[in-house]
């Protein structure tokens, strides 16, 4: 997972609102292992699968995430609209797109188990936007996440939006996942 | 200043004297859940950070039910039941309640209290979302993923941000005979909107919670999920009491709001002022009265699951279902092996349960979690196509209950029973008046 202070950049992959945990990894595929680095590849290639075509890859629509024959994706910031993550607590969902190769999600508000499973399994950075921009940014945009600056950076429309800090998870998103900072605070021992 | 309950367990449980929302806690945990899904992966990481020979941190506290992917030929769907049977062997689990032993439970949030593991004033965590089911016994109880339940797995600990408590009073000291507790939890949901309890805690109380049935007050706690929030919770009474005792020797110790605690919101209903309601697809929240909908056409009808397959749901579904004939296909998946033996011995007018819905047609599944989320394409009752489905469970996202095609409405196992008679979306109001003399 990338850093807290660290520039992520690249294209945007839009969706709306309620993106809910079945739609990003629908519940058929959550039986390949996330250990075997062969079976693990599929989460990547069914990534975001469950969302309607017509909603997918906003707002143009039947855009696939990850292509037919493909386990990674071309786009690596993912935009959404309210309560991204909602439902099921599988932490498979933002596993599959940190496999698939998403780094960030951007969206104004989160689901928490999803927010929580993103950031202490160190898989995708969630920056909490000030506007919904799932209605601003087109997928394919390219973008630049400046977390200091607490600014999006839309070089493809020459615009920019505010995003909020990360709060009391910055420690945690750091340090890599809930390990990695229990290891550094002493809380456990050292691998 | 007094605290919520929420906030109580979380400081009882972090040595705190009292805590505040906002503020982050490392809490001690009292049992941890885990399921054939997200267990393996638990285990996975829990091995990987603690090393192969790792022992969890207490095994009475340890608890797998497998419950999702249970009679499927799905390959790898066994052979992530086999991880956990290695796994419970391995660390000598006292819990894990196999499946194809005589152990083997069903769905793990029925599972759950029926074991005795409900218990008011402690705290719960699962690798599940519905694992919120629990606070209806005064519990804290919440979902967390993989990586959450293996630091638990090696720990015992795990850090939680206070949540702030939202209220929801109840007044009217009886159930009207026609309403269900699924109805009053979407209608709040259709409220206050399927992110309108994000981070907070949605706490039931008020006469009309007092009046109603450990299990009622489980499908109210259940759906908390489906409005954002961390966690729901009853405060514990006599039923509670009652429930729990009968189920666990543990000692536990019950804890309850302060009348002057801090609420972020509260909210009044009066039962006797509700009906029959209806989530429409693709969302929880996208509510409608029963009424309203009445005639859309349906393909199938599911009575099943965390929130409507237990005992009560069916004996409300079996009294509207006796002695009418179905006009769509409907299924029956008690939640619970429990529950589903208990269809065999609860009786309606002299009739067993399970015989009532034999006789009229409908189709019956084992106890697990079977349609409710889709799952492998041989799961009983999955939506493979266009259907229309009309259903006790609690989610209805595109594709939850299968192909992303199918539309699934949520309702009561009243109104859910009421639209298998006639084939179209029905308010049971109908059916209710003339089986009540
Ligand atoms: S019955 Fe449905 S909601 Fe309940 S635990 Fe199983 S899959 Fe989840």
């Amino acid at each position: 997972m990338a850093k807290q202070d660290q520039i992520i950049s690249g294209k945007a992959f839009v969706l709306g609102k309620n993106i809910d945990t079945d739609q990003i990894i629908p519940a058929e595929h959550l039986v390949y292992s996330l250990d075997d680095p062969e079976e693990r590849k599929f989460y990547g290639r069914y990534s975001l699968s469950g969302v309607p075509d017509a909603e997918s890859g906003l707002p143009q629509g039947n855009i696939p995430l990850v292509e037919e024959d493909k386990f990674e994706s071309e786009f690596n910031i993912i935009v959404g609209g309210p309560n991204f993550g909602c439902g099921s607590s599988r932490e498979h969902a933002p596993a599959s797109l940190d496999i698939a190769g998403v780094q960030a999600i951007i969206a104004p508000t989160f689901a928490r188990i999803f927010y929580r499973n993103s950031v202490d399994g160190g898989f995708v950075v969630p920056y909490e936007s000030l506007e919904d921009l799932s209605k601003e940014v087109h997928t394919g945009d390219e973008l630049e996440i400046h977390p200091e600056e607490r600014v999006v950076k839309n070089i493809t429309q020459d615009k920019e939006y505010e995003i909020r800090p990360l709060g009391s998870v910055a420690d945690i998103v750091n340090a890599g996942g809930i390990f990695e900072f229990a290891r550094k605070e002493g809380m456990i021992p050292c691998q | 200043m007094g605290m919520t309950l929420t906030e109580k367990i979380l400081a009882n449980h972090s040595g705190a004297s009292s805590v505040e929302p906002g503020e982050s806690v490392w809490v001690d945990v009292d049992v941890l859940m885990t399921h054939d899904v997200c267990g393996p992966p638990s285990i996975g990481i829990f091995q990987n950070q603690f090393g192969e020979d790792a022992r969890v941190w207490d095994k009475e506290k340890l608890v797998i039910i497998p419950d999702h992917y249970i009679f499927t030929k799905d390959k790898y769907a066994n052979r992530n039941v086999d991880i956990l049977r290695a796994f419970a062997a391995d660390q000598d689990l006292p819990y894990f309640y196999d499946v194809g032993s005589e152990d083997y439970k069903g769905v793990c949030h029925i599972a759950l209290p029926e074991e005795g593991f409900t218990r008011p004033g402690e705290v719960l965590f699962g690798t599940d979302s519905h694992t919120c089911t629990a606070g209806a016994f005064g519990q804290f109880a919440t979902g967390i993923g993989n990586t959450d339940a293996a630091f638990i797995m090696g720990t015992g600990q795990l850090w939680v941000k206070v949540p702030e408590t939202m209220r929801f009073e109840f007044e009217g000291t009886s159930m009207p005979p026609y309403l269900m507790a699924k109805d009053i939890i979407l209608k709040i949901i259709g409220d206050i909107g399927v992110d309108g309890a994000t981070y907070r805690t949605m706490e039931f109380g008020g006469p009309g919670i007092s009046a109603m049935s450990m299990e009622d007050r489980m499908t109210l706690t259940n759906m908390v999920i489906e409005a954002g929030g961390k966690n729901g919770v009853v405060e514990p009474d006599a039923k509670t009491e009652a429930y729990v005792r009968e189920r666990t020797d543990k000692d536990f110790d019950p804890v309850y709001s302060d009348p002057d605690a801090t609420y972020h919101s509260k909210y009044r209903y009066n039962l006797e002022d509700m009906v029959p309601m209806v989530a429409k697809p693709h969302s929880p929240d996208n509510k409608a009265t029963a009424l309203e909908l009445e005639g859309t056409d349906l393909d199938r009808a599911y009575i099943g699951s965390c929130t409507g397959g237990k005992l009560s749901d069916f004996e409300a579904a079996a009294e509207i279902i006796a002695g009418n004939d179905l006009k769509i296909d409907t299924y029956i998946v008690p939640a619970t092996t429990e529950i589903a033996r208990g269809l065999e011995t609860h009786t309606l007018n002299g009739k067993p349960l399970m015989q009532i819905f034999r006789e009229a047609g409908c189709k019956i599944g084992q106890a697990s979690c079977a349609a409710c989320l889709g799952g492998p394409s041989d799961t009983f009752g999955r939506l493979n196509n266009q259907e229309v489905c009309i259903s006790t469970t609690n989610r209805n996202y595109p594709g939850r209950m299968g192909s992303k095609e199918s539309q699934v409405y949520l309702a009561s196992p009243y109104t859910v029973a009421a639209s298998a008679v006639t084939g179209k979306i029905t308010d049971p109001r109908v059916f209710i008046q003339q089986t009540v003399i």
